[in-house]
């Protein structure tokens, strides 16, 4: 005769118990789940209602801010792209971001494939080195950096933050590539030399390729950083029409006291959107990069 | 205290109904049995034990432990014990730790849970059981392979379970410390008398170690029964020709197979009682540990087919390739199979 | 092929591309080259600022040793916004790593419309700093802020609360600004760790009975240390470093309660065009940043030695 593990009376009971408990926790993570988006996304969803509101609504405090008390209407966000350099900010940081990202692989990848494969005996300390570069703040440098940017006579042109930016995204780029190509086997670009290639050749046949995933992680993760910048974007360029979408919309659409709020909530929405949606796109490749470059270091 | 597993009618599918890995697998052990599971890559094996485990629900079915069926209870009631392929060791803790951890979750008989030096003696005593002792404060990573799979062991065995499963726990291990180890883990399982599933790909293995053996393809059991059996009088083509090495011949003829296994294609001199003498082509042939393996076709038994006979030491007729000889094969270690479902069929008339 | 593999030595340039030491350097150097320029020079820079009387009027560079620290110390808004740039950091980062603990989990959770919970939750942290604060300033606003509203129709206070115009209330805002900003970035790396611990050892912690809390706490938080520390260590950085949440929320009011340094150093040195006193209060940020960096590295070395 055997022992039950749990006899069938306990065993419908556990049972019970579990289900409930089962049950109880994906509550609790939906609940969780949802709470989260709300608490995260609320500020723009809340933007999105605002950016459609009437003035004689949203300036009413007695009006539920929730709901439309009044009809919506589209005014606000034309207003946006024909009273505003709202297009231009968008223009500039479009093409700012892309010339910086392009500037950073062109340094970033070669530094971080020397630092990690030709193994060097500065290798490590150069590595910190540059870890710590990543450590020194915009505003540390930005009243030095106004001055260079004064010499090299960019001052109050988006040109000034083309050469600025890559200050901020050549170490964090550096430090994930090297994570990237320490989880790249070595076998690859030996079989390549054997192959008949030089190292430079390998390089650029085999461990560029195979480095894609990470680079794309990079392009973004690079591009977000210089879009959300702000300081040197505020200290160094003050016309309108060099502006990027960081200053020119809390600067342009605030106009000493008076706030366009309908108009900025929708430069919000409108700019905050595509970006997340892109990164999710990108998540799950940027998360494999990420893996393979922190966890097996 | 040992208890049977059981499962009924089991069907698991994943990716909402499009990858179906277990298929209606009826199975059930004796207590204290060592029941192996064999079958290809893919073929559900590791479903099916994490099913046991309660690690994976199943889409139907029943799972019994002791007599009482476990569907929807967590593993940690389930009382079984399981060592992963990987062996899957705490990396950041110590041996001890290693085989600690279980512990510090239970609770004993009385409801309390274990202090600090029961704990410490219980971790002690399978240690011992195991031969580690002496590698108790070192790191997983610091140990090899075997004793990584013994430190797994030992931390399978500290709670005591009522069932043992172990999804591969040879397979990391290099030849010939795979014998040994398979060799240790049977005559430990003899000590304790645990219930066992053991899952592997390796017939070798399922073989040695079973004392029943269920075949397992595509999600289903093709088979269950004692290693002699399994290998004597396999139920389909499919267990025919996935166990034995090399492989059971299956010659066609008139919608059925006749297949019989390598070593029973011998010189007529060799074969008593009733046989049926086939003339054997012999192309090529091997020497292997001291057998020969002789590559060849034979007629009359069905369609010319290609076929392999092992001759053990003991069979001198000399043999060459590119003639033919007069082969026998004994009629009663003849199988037949239905062509179309593969099936064990009644024997047919064959030969002259 | 053959040609390739068979020519003894190639031309001078693909002896080159052989040559390792050469290669390392040559790879190295442009980044090295532009790291210098841009950074160190102006580094150094920013350090000979602080010792003179450099202003945007007057360029000219005039030693005057100590004088611009001396001048900082006496005024108490430093010694605020030295503190504040403290607490904003350690309160930041610990609601960052519990917060972006639980939402990772939920990230890595199985449930029907993950897809867009996740695009939801990155919002805060892909959405460029200026922008996302400027929302935040309309649900703070004096008279129609939302908030405020709901607690009123909850009848939970009387009148407006003036989030950003009183000083705790206004603490507290930007914190919670940080926070929500920063807990998607935490929470997408921590997830990183939870999905690099093989299912396997998860598994063998469930079969061996081990409840849920005991599991995070003995098997998943140990494992993903050294993540959950680059979390911490980005979390702090961008709180530590931060000026666009309070310029734009606050400008450091009411009466310089939320200042902290990177306002402080922008306010005196840019819109008050003292270069010289600028650039000495952005110098405290270094030595602070410096020490926990080199803490959070050490960390992360103990931890990846099992
Ligand atoms: N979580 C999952 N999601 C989707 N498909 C799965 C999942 N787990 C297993 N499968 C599929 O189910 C089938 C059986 O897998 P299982 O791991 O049980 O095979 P196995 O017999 O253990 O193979 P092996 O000997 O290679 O370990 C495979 O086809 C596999 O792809
Ligand atoms: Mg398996």
């Amino acid at each position: 005769m055997s022992t039950a593990v749990v006899d069938p009376a306990q065993a419908t009971r556990l049972r019970r118990h579990y289900r409930r408990r089962h049950l109880l926790s994906r509550t609790a993570l939906y609940t969780a789940a949802v709470l989260a988006a709300l608490v995260c996304a609320g500020p723009f969803g809340y933007g999105a209602i605002t950016a459609l509101k009437l003035n004689a609504d949203l300036y009413d405090a007695s009006n539920n801010p929730f709901v439309f008390n009044e009809p919506a209407t589209l005014d606000h966000v034309v207003f946006l792209f024909t009273d505003t350099a709202f297009a231009t900010f968008v223009w500039n940081t479009m093409w700012v971001g892309l010339l910086v990202v392009a500037i950073t692989l062109a340094l970033a990848v070669p530094a971080a494939y020397a630092l990690t494969r030709l193994d060097r005996p500065w290798a490590g300390p150069m590595g910190i080195a540059i870890f710590f570069v990543y450590l020194v703040p915009p505003t540390l440098l930005f009243l030095s950096l106004s001055r260079l940017v004064v010499a090299t006579g960019l001052q109050d042109s988006t040109w000034s933050l083309v050469l600025i930016y890559p200050t901020i995204t050549i170490p964090v780029s550096t430090w994930l590539l090297i994570g990237f190509l320490k989880a790249l086997p070595r076998d690859i670009e030996e079989q390549a030399m054997v192959d008949g290639y030089s190292r430079l050749g390998a390089f650029t046949r085999t461990v560029v390729p195979l480095l894609f995933p990470g680079v794309v992680a990079i392009v973004v993760f690079a591009f977000t950083l210089v879009a959300s910048e702000f300081i040197y974007a505020l200290a160094f360029v003050s016309p309108s029409s060099e502006k990027v979408v960081s200053t020119g919309v809390p600067t342009e659409l605030i106009r000493g006291d008076v706030f366009f709020w309908q108009s900025l909530q929708a430069a919000g929405v409108l700019i905050a959107v595509p970006i997340a949606l892109l990164f999710n796109l990108l998540l799950a490749r940027f998360i494999s990069g990420f893996t393979q470059g922190a966890v097996k270091g | 205290m040992t208890v049977a597993v059981e499962v009924r009618d089991l069907h698991k599918s994943f990716d909402r109904g499009r990858v179906h890995a277990i298929n209606g697998v009826d199975l059930a052990t004796g207590e204290g049995e060592y029941l192996v599971l064999l079958g290809p890559s893919g073929c559900g094996k590791t479903t099916l034990l994490r099913i046991i485990a309660g690690l994976e629900q199943p889409s139907a079915g029943e799972v019994l432990i002791g007599g009482s069926v476990v569907n929807g209870l967590p593993p940690r009631v389930r009382k079984i014990a399981m060592v992963f392929q990987s062996y899957a060791l705490y990396p950041h803790k110590t041996v001890l730790g290693n085989i600690v951890f279980p512990l510090k979750a239970q609770r004993l008989d009385n409801g309390q849970r274990p202090d600090k030096a029961q704990r410490r003696s219980k971790a002690e005593w399978s240690a011992e059981l195991l031969g580690i002792s002496h590698l108790l404060d070192r790191k997983p990573r610091q140990l090899s392979g075997g004793e990584r799979q013994r430190v797994a062991l030992a931390r399978a065995l500290v709670r005591d379970p009522q069932v043992f499963l172990l999804d591969e726990p040879l397979s990391n291990l290099d030849a010939k410390l795979r014998a040994t180890a398979r060799d240790e883990l049977r005559r430990f399982q003899q000590r304790v008398g645990t219930t066992t599933v053991y899952v592997t790909h390796d017939q070798a293995e399922a073989m040695g170690l079973g004392d029943r053996i269920a075949v397992m393809d595509a999600g289903t059991v093709r088979q269950l029964g004692p290693p002699a059996e399994v290998y004597d009088d396999p139920a389909d083509t499919f267990v025919a020709t996935f166990i034995g090495s090399p492989p059971m011949n299956l010659v066609p003829r008139d919608g059925v197979f006749v297949g019989f296994r390598p070593e029973h294609l011998l010189p007529p001199e060799y074969v008593s009682g009733a046989r049926i003498t086939v003339p054997f082509e012999v192309e090529r042939i091997e020497y292997l540990s001291g057998d020969r393996h002789a590559y060849g076709s034979v007629s009359r038994l069905g369609e010319q087919t290609r076929v392999v006979a092992r001759l053990p030491a003991t069979v001198t007729t000399p043999l060459a390739g590119g003639q033919t000889h007069e082969f026998a094969v004994a009629t009663r270690r003849l199988c037949f199979f239905d062509a179309s479902s593969g099936l064990r069929t009644d024997p047919v008339a064959v030969g002259a | 092929m053959s040609s390739r593999a068979t020519a003894p030595q190639g031309s001078p340039l693909r002896q080159l591309a052989d040559r390792e030491g050469f290669l390392a350097w040559a790879m190295l150097l442009p980044a090295v080259v532009y790291i210098v320029l841009v950074v160190a020079v102006p580094f150094g820079l920013a350090v000979a600022f602080a010792f003179s009387d450099v202003t945007a009027g007057d360029p000219s560079y005039d030693w005057v040793g100590l004088r611009n620290f001396a001048r900082i110390f006496e005024d108490p808004v430093f010694w605020k916004a030295l503190g504040n740039t403290f607490v904003f950091t350690a309160v930041s980062m610990a609601l960052i790593i519990v917060l972006g603990k639980v939402l990772a989990n939920i990230l890595v959770a199985d449930f029907h419309g993950k897809w867009v919970v996740r695009f939801l939750v990155l919002l805060p942290w892909t959405t460029p700093v200026a922008l996302s604060t400027v929302a935040w300033l309309w649900l703070y606003d004096s008279v129609y802020s939302p908030i405020d509203w709901v607690l009123r129709n909850l009848g939970l206070i009387e009148n407006h609360l003036y989030f950003l115009g009183r000083p705790e209330l206004a603490t507290a805002s930007v914190i919670a600004v940080h926070v929500w900003r920063l807990v998607p970035l935490a929470a997408v790396i921590m997830m990183v760790g939870l999905l690099g611990i093989p299912t396997d050892v998860q598994d063998a912690a469930k079969v061996d009975g081990v409840g849920f809390w005991r599991r995070m706490f003995e098997v998943t938080i140990p494992l993903t240390m050294p993540l959950i520390a680059v979390a911490a260590l980005f979390g702090a950085i961008f709180t530590f470093t931060d000026m666009a949440v309070v310029y734009i929320l606050t400008r450091g009011g009411p009466t310089n309660s939320t200042q902290v340094l990177s306002s402080w150093a922008f306010i005196v040195g840019i819109e008050g065009g003292d270069i010289g006193q600028g650039a000495a209060i952005a110098l405290f940020l270094f030595p602070l940043l410096l020490a926990a960096a080199v803490l959070i590295l050490r960390a992360v070395r103990k931890i990846e030695v099992f």
